[in-house]
């Protein structure tokens, strides 16, 4: 078979999954958005209707705490990594980045072992202060399983970043007299600006799309995932269920193209 | 001076960082082989908890390796040949397809989960069974593939050699199977570990596709953590680590074309 | 330096026409416009020229990796093939970069073609171990691809594509990756085993000696062009325009008036030998290459200057002589003469050596 034939054969396979399992699956999911008896107005609820509003808050809030606080950690800790050398930094820089691969759920099991009813540290609050503290099951500890699972990406990314700074920029603002913080203010972040947002818009949308940890964690805090699943499963509101992953989908999409036009294709997606 | 104390500051930070991640983790683990998770250490290790699991959860756990094994095979068979004729094409129009290979990632799992059930739940014998689950597995890992192989193909000038076998007098299939493939191993290595363990660590498109017979491992778990006792939670946490750990490690050390594994928890 | 023409009696593989063909590339850029080469069977062409010209593109267009435009046609032996794909032409080509498979070892490359062609196993076997030979590589039939040095790589692409017995061998810039000296010594060998072969080929290089050494015929191009197609000696001696004489070698280029008989230039007078197509009481280029010029005493000279600068280049020196033309011109003095800056001089011409460029040419 002559090339041209050979390359558009390569793509039927390719063509076969994602019509049937991806992009036709899509378009029904848009359209089952709008057949509710609100129609396409329920592709607006999310910004209208109050309880779906002060549910998009608290995701948006959460994961922009996440972000912001992942990223500072990742940045101390990501710099101070790829610039010392010493006995056991490969397996700090393990212990950073096992938790990769765990799913959401294992994070949420994670957490309770930390901070639940019978987690580390409420026994150590309960040893010095007399009372245990449980903080497994709300915002706190939603917002440390997050953070449990943003760092280790984040600090991969930033690590690599790091590695390609060039260091004669920050000699250079050395010999012109600029203090160690002065030095990180002025050359360092600057310099980290475009991986810090393009890591930083991953952390955001894994967080807003984030399901495994909220659902182990059981909480009474609404997040957007949790929301849809309620309205699948327990209400059968099915239309509404549809038009909220479907805007949940639209704005993690937004800010992954974000990251990409920032970062270059070399960052992973979201998930 | 103020250097040493900068140095001894980070270093105190980074590693109650890696505590923060690692106790949690280290606790489970011990705590699946601990007799009584309450009473620590001392009331004794025991495999008894590991027992339990394995006869309450060892059909999730071959599930589960059975779907990421086939999750592997499809993006395998799917995702060298589209990485080819994408690479060689080089144009506006794979730009626009690896775009959308990559969609799924920027969905969330449950949307996409959703998004299966209304077109298929219909089809109940589909529905039912296990490549269901396959299905959205396979879209969901299929750019990792594509992104592997593809890095590949850019790193060794593939069309020259592609050129150099067609003048030899090979045809397309041969070339594909003589000198592509063969050349592009470490991608399809790298790619292939990272295809498995997203597989087995895959939640929230799961959770939504999954019935009662067709449980796989981290529905198995968010089973457990709800319902079971601490010890058998970890004990399964501890079996789930276990298989996860090696690939891994395999893929820190294959991470010659990427920067990292990058995969994303849910 | 090779034979004149292609007089060969070892010739092997297929005569090349090729008719008409251009090349537009998909972003609009017009890579070759059409252009017009006959290749005799046996015969090594050189298409020579600097990059962008449009050779590799017209190489590429024999091989059968790109099409011409349409209208434009290519022909092995009289057969159209323009419509074939390059793996059923049965050509043989090196590649800039080699273009070895990584994953096959030396021998396996070599055999790659004749496994194709379903040979077997012992046959396939003697034929590497005739070409391995032929190309001096005995001793690396199983090393890796990444365990070879440039010049054996270059060999073993070679060898590869010579394997087949091709109709038509094509080599694009092989040398041109490798260290000068190295070159030097491949160019000679290279040249040796394509007179042994007598296989019709098409050669591409930027280095006008490489075509010099290696080419029956030169063909020069300019920007998608042909600028002209010759012998080395025809090139060098009678170049068609501009471009061409400054491009393979140091040339002189100045403005002088034709009278007819002789040629005037400001630092005086030039006999002129026939030049069939000069035209007579006009302006005029006339192109003179430095070591046909020899510097005389400036008495009863023909044309008389000063020396501007003087460098010592090794075996020779090079002078630039001012006050004859608008430019110094530059002639290659021996050792054996001693020149001052400011040095009075005469310069004697042989008329033979004195080529007018076509004027509107240049």
């Amino acid at each position: 078979m002559s090339k041209r034939a050979f390359v558009r054969f390569c793509f039927v396979p390719l063509a076969v999954l994602v019509v049937a399992f991806f992009a036709l699956p899509m378009a029904r999911l848009v359209l089952v958005g709008a057949s509710g008896d609100q129609g396409l107005r329920a592709y607006a609820a999310i910004l209208l209707d109050p309880r779906y509003r002060a549910t998009l808050i608290n995701t948006v809030s959460l994961a922009e705490a996440t972000t912001i606080a992942s990223l500072v950690v990742a940045t101390i800790s990501g710099l101070f990594l790829q610039r010392h050398r010493f006995p056991g930094h490969s397996l700090l820089v393990a212990m950073l980045t096992f938790p990769l691969a765990f799913p959401g759920v294992v994070v949420g099991f994670m957490i309770i072992l930390l901070a639940g009813r019978q987690g580390l540290l409420g026994d150590v609050t309960l040893h010095l202060f007399g009372t245990k503290e449980v903080f497994a099951y709300s915002l706190q500890g939603l917002f440390l399983g997050y953070l449990y699972f943003s760092i280790p990406r984040v600090i991969l990314t930033i690590m690599a970043a790091v590695e390609k700074l060039d260091p004669s920029l920050e000699e250079a603002a050395r010999t012109l007299g600029a203090s160690p913080w002065r030095v990180v203010r002025d050359v360092i972040l600057p310099a980290l600006a475009p991986a810090l947002i393009a890591s930083g818009a991953i952390a955001f949308a894994t967080a807003m799309g984030a399901f495994g940890t909220a659902f182990t964690l059981a909480t009474d805090v609404a997040v957007l995932p949790m929301l849809i699943y309620t309205e699948f499963t327990l209400s059968a509101n099915i239309a509404l269920a549809a038009a909220l992953s479907v805007g949940l989908g639209l704005v993690t999409w937004a800010i992954l193209a974000l990251a990409r036009s920032y970062g270059g294709t070399s960052i992973a997606a979201a998930g | 001076m103020r250097d040493r104390v900068i140095f001894a500051a980070q270093l105190l930070f980074t590693m109650l960082v890696a505590a923060f991640l690692i106790v949690p983790a280290a606790l489970s683990m011990l705590a699946g082989i601990t007799l009584n998770y309450f009473r620590g250490i001392q009331s004794g290790l025991t495999l008894q908890w590991v027992v339990q699991v394995w006869e309450l959860y060892s059909d999730t756990i071959f599930r589960s390796l059975v779907i990421a094994l086939a999750t592997l095979g499809v993006t395998l068979v799917v995702g060298i040949p589209a990485a080819y004729a994408l690479h060689l094409r080089s144009d506006r129009f794979s730009r626009a397809i690896e775009e959308i290979i990559t969609l799924p990632l920027a969905i969330p799992g449950l949307a996409l989960a959703l998004a299966l059930l209304l077109t298929y739940g219909g089809f109940s014998d589909f529905r039912r069974s296990w490549l269901f689950i396959l299905a959205g597995h396979a879209v969901f890992t299929l750019p990792f593939m594509v992104r592997s192989v593809l890095a590949v193909f850019g790193a060794i000038d593939v069309k020259t050699l592609d050129e150099g076998a067609a003048s030899l007098g090979a045809s397309p299939w041969r070339r594909f199977r003589d000198v592509i493939v063969p050349n592009a191993a470490p991608g399809i290595l790298a790619g292939s570990l990272m295809v498995v363990t997203l597989s087995l660590g895959e939640f929230n498109l799961t959770w939504m596709l999954h019935t009662p017979l067709t449980k796989t491992l981290p529905v198995g778990l968010a089973d457990s953590y709800a319902s079971m006792r601490l010890e058998v939670a970890s004990a399964y946490t501890l079996v789930f680590f276990v298989m996860i750990i090696p690939l891994l490690v395999a893929m820190q050390i294959f991470a010659g074309y990427r920067r990292g594994p990058t995969v994303l928890p849910r | 330096m090779s034979p004149e023409g292609s007089g060969n009696s070892n010739a092997h593989g297929v005569a090349v026409y090729v008719e008409n063909c251009a090349k537009t590339f998909a972003d609009g850029t017009h890579g070759l416009g059409p252009v017009m080469l006959d290749v005799a069977r046996g015969e090594t062409v050189v298409l020579l020229g600097p990059s962008g010209c449009g050779k590799t593109t017209l190489l590429r267009i024999i091989a059968g990796l790109e099409t011409p435009d349409a209208g434009g046609r290519v022909l092995f032996n009289k057969i159209d093939v323009t419509r074939v794909p390059i793996e059923r032409r049965n050509v043989g080509m090196v590649f800039q970069s080699y273009a070895l498979f990584p994953n096959m070892n030396v021998a396996e490359n070599i055999g790659y073609g004749l496994k194709i062609r379903s040979v077997n196993g012992a046959e396939r076997g003697r034929r590497v171990a005739e070409l391995v030979a032929l190309t001096g590589i005995e001793g690396l039939e199983h090393r890796r691809v990444d365990q070879l040095s440039g010049g054996q790589r270059q060999r073993v692409a070679l060898a590869r594509a010579v394997a087949v017995r091709p109709s038509v061998l094509l080599l694009d810039e092989p040398l041109t990756a490798l260290d000068a000296a190295l070159r030097e010594r491949l160019r000679g060998e290279l040249d040796r085993l394509l007179r042994t072969l007598g296989i019709t080929t098409v050669y591409v290089t930027h280095d006008q000696s490489e075509a010099m050494a290696l080419g029956d015929r030169i063909v020069v191009m300019r920007k998608g062009a042909i600028a002209q197609i010759g012998t080395p000696r025809e090139i060098y001696f009678a170049p068609a325009s501009r471009f061409v004489a400054e491009f393979v070698g140091a040339a002189n280029i100045v403005e002088a008036t034709y009278t007819g008989e002789s040629l005037l230039l400001p630092g005086g007078k030039l006999a002129a030998a026939d030049a069939p197509n000069a035209i007579p009481n006009g302006r005029v280029f006339v192109m003179i290459r430095p070591e046909s010029i020899r510097v005389v005493s400036p008495d009863g000279a023909g044309l008389c200057g000063q020396v501007e600068t003087v460098s010592f280049v090794g075996d020779r020196q090079r002078a630039a002589i001012g006050g004859i033309a608008g430019k110094p011109i530059m002639v290659d003095v021996p050792n054996s003469i001693a020149l001052k800056l400011g040095d009075r001089v005469g310069l004697a011409v042989d008329p033979s050596a004195v080529r007018l460029l076509p004027g509107d040419r240049v």
